[in-house]
């Protein structure tokens, strides 16, 4: 391989990585959030990710919305959907041991996935072409206007969270529940509903990420959510979780790797790297990349 | 009265000892009956993952008990009747399915799974009960020829060709057909059939004077190919064979033409789903073709009849399920009739004497490992639409 033609090879990879990337990173956005208020790796979260997929699929389909419409409507559904699984799953054993909330959150995540099995059959289904794929060819370097539309929606998502995490009173509460969640009851901050927002706001925009899936690869089925979901996992931890920046870096860092693997070495080592990177960061630096080192409360 | 209750007795002691496997002769008839329907067993997949295959299987098990029964049945007017038992799409199942079909239903003879690994699941009831069992679509090696030993089974049979035979077809149409000199494999790492076509592509392509250039593999459930798609591109083959299913050989294939590669792009059977259009694209499926078992264009008369009486009773097109369901059901009859009794060792002795039988999915003769020497046709997507390239003959 020349110079000229290993140096268009990369740049494609990161394109495809990047795209790639900011679906990793919209997901691991709720993860963190969550784990940051409440300290709960919540693994329902990838089956959120699915049911807004279906959620938009059926906007599509029935209630015959484009685009727009139906992402909005899908991010609504999965954020009611967050605030009853809090409430009924996690709010009850909130003064529980954290090992028992982790068990209920794989508990519910496979209630989702076998639950929806039994709604929607475990046949994968087509989304509808809502948003047609234009394919841009810049020299050679082939974009397409899904991943752009992909790139476009996570962005602004994600300056919109940062916009509500730092300048609403809602976010201010978020923030002061994260640091001390005694302290800001004592305050006066009403903490379970704040722990709603949080999933709520969390599961919008795993549900836009499952929308967005939909529409750029075509097939949503009800285990959709798995593999995704520890993607970004791994994505959170390797910006460092419960930081919000550091979600977004960790999910387009991994896209990148990916590619990169699949790229330039083998295809069948995808998935390893993204693991290997997991236990790497815990080995050298388990706060994440964008984490300090600070001691736990006790 | 008294009699009757004996043999009530009987058969709940007999089910009793079912596990202990003691059921070879139980009923207390040592000869066959002379007399009455005659049962014919289909174990398939009703339900799980795998249902719209075995719901089109037994539809073509059906039609042909139908249209037999219609000209008088077998055997000087005895009546045919297909007992289907659910497998559920599951190896284990499938072998609780074909002991209950042999012991309880007693079928002299029986259809079985779609899938591989259910008919070996099953086979040693099969070989214990003395009860044939013919796969419409088993394509695996292993599934009548016992891998420890390598003895063939003697009471397993298929109505279709094997792997490496679909394999080769593939090689020679792209070399001699599509003139390829080059080839990329991009492999479903999780399928032992998919990794079987591509180690048979890759000789054949070989054999033929054809290089593979890159070989790469996926995992059945993932959803982003654009990475090593990207790779296969740079390294510029001719075309590009993707063994696997449906699912997500439509996905390789969208990707594969939003990044540009232009090329044919080759599969197998297991693309033959109305799925796959809606996933890639019908205009993304241009220039990709297929190996498959039969093609309802085809307009030989065996499948321009077996269409129209499928679409009759059924109000659709029949797959190539249907149509090799249906043929190995009438292998069935026509092992029934020449054995000239309901004796399951007769009727597979008759069976493995099958030769030149007219299929709907071709003439069909079995070989000395119970696969059926037949041939194969290739189906090219045009707009969404398969349409009958051309035929293979092995």
């Amino acid at each position: 391989m020349d110079a000229s033609s290993f140096l268009h090879q990369l740049v494609q990879q990161l394109i495809n990585g990047i795209s790639l990337g900011s679906i990793y990173a919209l997901v691991a956005l709720g993860y963190t959030m969550v784990y940051g208020i409440i300290k709960l790796i919540n693994f329902a979260h990838g089956d959120i990710y699915m049911l807004g997929a279906y959620a938009g699929f059926f906007a599509t389909t029935i209630l015959k919305l484009s685009f727009l419409p139906a992402l909005v409507f899908a991010m609504v559904v999965a954020a009611v959907a967050g605030i009853i699984i809090e409430r009924l799953a996690y709010r009850p054993l909130r003064n529980a041991p954290r090992i028992a909330v982790l068990i209920t959150a794989i508990g519910v995540s496979l209630l989702l996935e076998y639950g929806m099995m039994l709604f929607v059959t475990p046949q994968p289904r087509t989304f509808p072409a809502v948003f047609s794929a234009t394919v841009y060819n810049f020299g050679g370097l082939i974009v397409n206007s899904q991943q752009v539309l992909i790139l476009v929606t996570a962005v602004f998502l994600m300056v919109t969270l940062t916009y509500i995490v730092q300048k609403t009173m809602v976010g201010k509460a978020m923030r002061a529940v994260s640091y001390d969640m005694d302290a800001a009851r004592l305050m006066g901050i009403d903490v379970d509903k704040v722990i709603s927002y949080t999933f709520a706001l969390g599961s919008a925009l795993a549900a836009a990420a499952g929308v967005l899936v939909g529409v750029y690869y075509n097939s949503i089925d009800p285990l959709m959510g798995i593999m995704p979901g520890l993607k970004a996992f791994v994505a959170a931890v390797l910006g460092g979780i419960g930081i919000l920046p550091g979600a977004m870096l960790g999910g387009v860092l991994l896209g990148v790797v990916e590619a990169m693997v699949s790229g330039f070495f083998s295809s069948t080592f995808r998935d390893a790297a993204a693991f290997a990177i997991l236990i790497i960061i815990l080995l050298f630096r388990p706060s994440g990349l964008l984490g300090k080192n600070i001691r736990e409360k006790v | 009265m008294f009699k009757a209750n004996a043999k009530k007795w009987f058969s709940i002691i007999c089910a009793g000892t079912l596990m202990a496997g003691l059921l070879a002769g139980c009923g207390g008839e040592k000869k066959p009956a002379t007399s009455g329907t005659i049962k014919i067993g289909a174990n398939l997949e009703m339900t799980g993952g795998n249902a719209t295959f075995g719901k089109s299987a037994s539809n073509g098990a059906k039609l042909a008990l139908k249209e037999v029964n219609e000209k008088g049945g077998v055997l000087g007017g005895r009546k045919l009747e297909l007992v289907v038992a659910d497998n559920k799409s599951e190896a284990a199942e499938a072998a609780n399915a074909m002991q209950k079909l042999a012991t309880q239903d007693k079928v002299v003879a029986a259809i079985a799974p779609i899938a591989s690994s259910s008919v070996m699941a099953g086979a040693a009831v099969n070989q214990s009960a003395k009860i044939l069992a013919i796969s419409p679509t088993a394509s695996n090696p292993a599934v009548t020829v016992d891998p420890a030993t390598n003895k063939v089974r003697d009471f397993l049979f298929r109505a279709t060709f094997i792997d490496p035979f679909q394999g080769s077809v593939m090689a020679s149409f792209a070399t001699a057909d599509l003139k390829a000199k080059t080839a990329a494999i991009y492999v479903d790492n999780s399928s032992d059939y998919a990794k079987g076509l591509a180690k048979f592509f890759r000789a054949g392509f070989e054999k033929q004077g054809g290089k593979i250039v890159i070989e790469e593999a996926y995992l059945q459930k993932d959803t982003d190919f654009k990475a090593t798609l990207t790779k296969m591109k740079a390294s510029n083959p001719d075309v590009i064979f993707v063994p696997g299913y449906y699912q997500e050989v439509g996905m390789i294939v969208k990707q594969a033409r939003e990044l540009g590669l232009t090329v044919p792009i080759l599969g197998a059977d297991g693309w033959d789903s109305a799925k796959l259009p809606e996933i890639a694209g019908a205009s993304a499926l241009n220039n990709t073709y297929f190996s498959n078992h039969y093609s309802p264009d085809d307009n030989s008369p065996a499948v321009k009849k077996f269409v129209e009486a499928y679409k009759k009773e059924y109000n659709e097109m029949p797959d190539a399920f249907a149509a090799l369901s249906y043929d190995a059901t009438m292998m069935i009859v026509n092992a029934i009739t020449k054995a000239n009794s309901t004796d399951t060792v007769k009727i597979k002795d008759e069976m493995a004497k099958t030769k030149d039988f007219p299929g709907v999915s071709g003439s069909i003769t079995l070989n000395e490992t119970h696969d059926a020497v037949k041939s194969a046709v290739i189906i090219e997507m045009k707009d969404g639409k398969q349409v009958f390239n051309k035929k293979v003959n092995p």
